[in-house]
């Protein structure tokens, strides 16, 4: 209402008209809100309600869901398998992130230049990120690290023998971050957005200041691009927590539930074997704990985001 | 002219690194697809990255159903849900973002903080009793459980975008077409809808995009052979598939991506700017 009114007080008739349209609005605002209104009542903050209340229960699909307290989490906390998704997925997650971080950080600097062809250069690079998460370039990645795969052939070029990438525990896991590591385009488009808004008398000033490149990259380009690095560290965090389409498609947590991650472990629990009520435990302790990072990050960004400018 | 010569060094350098970084992203693409083009007994014997021979009998196989998976079907329902999506998509952000980003009315501020912090909400939270509501109305083995959320405004994403859209439009607009006699109705129809056409395609794009790419919520809702899609009848074949059909498995893959690749090639700047000024995931 404010700026609607505020500009009304020129002249009465538009007053009166501006007044009638906000009443007028307060009804009709509802009618443009009522898909959304339903969807969250019923998808998104009932069934948050929901998740809560059936993680105390032993639901299973078949018989109505019993109240069972705090067995689920009890539980939890004894499972081993449990506090394996946690270990393989943290692992995941503070292995990964800062990789693809500093790629798309090092490659979006490569890229800013406008030189012949850039455009191109830009699209190839970009263009894993778009396909990375999807059934198809998952099956190409798990074929390339396949023994026979042609990771392995180029090795043997080499006179290397390439190992089992899937078949053994820690390299398994190196595949999966590779994957991520590989689409890191999106986090490089956010950072060459994030270069353009530098303006350029600063580092004009630096260079007649006597400033290096290095120096310059260092005190100028990394403190102004701060806000966008913590953007990219938060969302990348969130998302490396539920990754689950590439896992389920080159490993499915094997072997030896190397990499049995988070919420490939909810998936077997609440779609494989039905046990809704312990699934969902699993979905708020999810939450809390991304709840908890994304805070911790939050926390820190006081002492290297610098929001100055 | 030593100064130039170094210059021109430089930039031939920042070629060359560009070239092998480009040329190392690609080359999985690169790889699956000219193995898409290779008999059988070549796709892992050689090291060489061209067939020496082309054949297209993977594609045909697989669109036709010949290796033992039906791709045909595959295709058409997940084109089917992903329009589906997009039309949802449109309908709930156009309506939900005019309303947040124009409209006054009571509790505004605290639902659109709501809806920002569902942003951050994993979905795998809010997947279990969707599903077992879904469940309860008998509705797994359809796609409404896919389709129909995308009409509630599910995806905060497409909300938001459209509310910064919406905010960016000059209010003399408003006010002018109140002064006119104009209903909110009309004034949203006529004067805002038009202008938003920018939004609206990014919100097309990733809508379909995110989509024809989920296997989360497509593996969860869909059990009957009948109804798959794309990606749970990929990795389905690659599980039950023989050692000679990754041809198949190949070809399908790449066409898989055919609908990623064409909207790249076509919306890239739509893509990007979606990308760059929203921070919406590539």
């Amino acid at each position: 209402m404010g700026i609607s009114m505020g500009n009304a007080l020129k002249s009465n008739a538009v007053a009166r008209s501006a007044t009638r349209l906000a009443s007028k609005k307060n009804k009709s605002a509802y009618v443009f809100m009522t898909p959304w209104l339903l969807g969250m009542l019923f998808l998104t903050a009932g069934s948050m309600l929901f998740t809560l209340y059936l993680a105390f229960t032993n639901y299973d699909l078949l018989t109505p869901p019993k109240f069972i307290g705090a067995e689920n989490f009890r539980q939890l906390w004894q499972d081993p398998n449990f506090w394996t998704s946690i270990r393989v997925t943290f692992i995941y997650v503070v292995v990964s992130v800062p990789i693809r971080l500093a790629a798309a950080l090092l490659v979006a600097t490569l890229v800013n230049k406008p030189i012949r062809g850039i455009g191109i250069y830009r699209a190839l690079i970009y263009l894993p990120s778009l396909l990375g998460g999807s059934v198809g370039a998952s099956i190409g990645w798990r074929t390339l690290f396949d023994q026979n795969g042609p990771i392995n052939s180029v090795l043997s070029l080499f006179g290397i023998h390439g190992p089992v990438w899937l078949g053994n525990p820690v390299t398994a896991i190196i595949v999966l971050v590779l994957l991520s590591a590989w689409q890191f385009g999106s986090e490089m488009v956010i950072f060459l957005a994030g270069l353009k808004q530098i303006p350029s008398y600063l580092n004009e000033a630096a260079t007649i200041d006597g400033a290096s490149g290095v120096q310059r990259y260092f005190r100028i380009t990394l403190p102004m691009l701060s806000p966008i690095i913590f953007f990219n560290l938060l969302m990348g965090t969130i998302s490396s927590f539920m990754v689950f389409t590439q896992v389920y498609v080159i490993t499915d947590g094997g072997p030896m539930n190397s990499t049995l991650f988070y919420v490939l472990y909810l998936y077997q629990q609440g779609f494989q074997y039905f046990h809704m009520g312990y699934a969902a435990a699993l979905a708020v302790i999810l939450l809390i704990i991304i709840a908890l990072c994304s805070g911790f990050i939050f926390l820190t960004s006081r002492f290297w985001v610098n929001y100055d400018v | 002219m030593p100064s130039t010569s170094k210059a021109g060094l430089r930039l031939a350098m920042r070629h060359v690194i560009l070239i092998v970084v480009s040329f190392l992203m690609i080359y999985p693409i690169l790889w699956m697809f000219f193995a898409s083009f290779k008999p059988d007994d070549q796709i892992f014997s050689t090291s060489n990255l061209f067939p020496t021979t082309w054949t297209f009998a993977h594609y045909i196989d697989g669109i036709t159903g010949k290796s033992g998976t039906n791709f045909g079907p595959m295709f058409l329902h997940s084109l089917e849900i992903s329009v589906v999506v997009v039309i949802g998509s449109l309908f709930s952000s156009a309506l939900t973002g005019f309303a947040f980003g124009r409209l006054e009315f009571t509790a505004r501020r605290f639902l659109f903080g709501f809806m920002l912090a569902t942003m951050m909400l994993p979905a795998q939270v809010v997947l279990i009793p969707q599903y077992i509501i879904f469940h309860r109305l008998s509705l797994i083995n359809t796609f409404v459980p896919l389709m129909l959320p995308s009409f509630l405004g599910t995806t905060p994403f497409f909300i938001y975008l459209m509310v910064q859209f919406v905010r960016g439009i000059p209010k003399d607009l408003d006010e002018a077409a109140a002064i006119d006699g104009c209903s909110t109705y009309r004034l949203f129809v006529s004067v805002i809808l038009p202008l938003t056409r920018p939004a609206l395609i990014t919100i097309a794009i990733f809508a379909f995009y995110w989509t024809w790419n989920d296997f989360f919520s497509q593996t969860i809702y869909l059990n009957n052979p009948n109804l798959f899609t794309v990606p749970i009848g990929l990795n389905m074949f690659m599980d039950n598939m023989g050692n000679s059909q990754w041809g198949d498995l190949f070809a399908m893959s790449i066409v898989s991506v055919i609908p990623v690749l064409i909207i790249f090639i076509f919306f890239q700047r739509y893509l990007v700017e979606g990308i760059a000024t929203q921070g919406l995931k590539g």
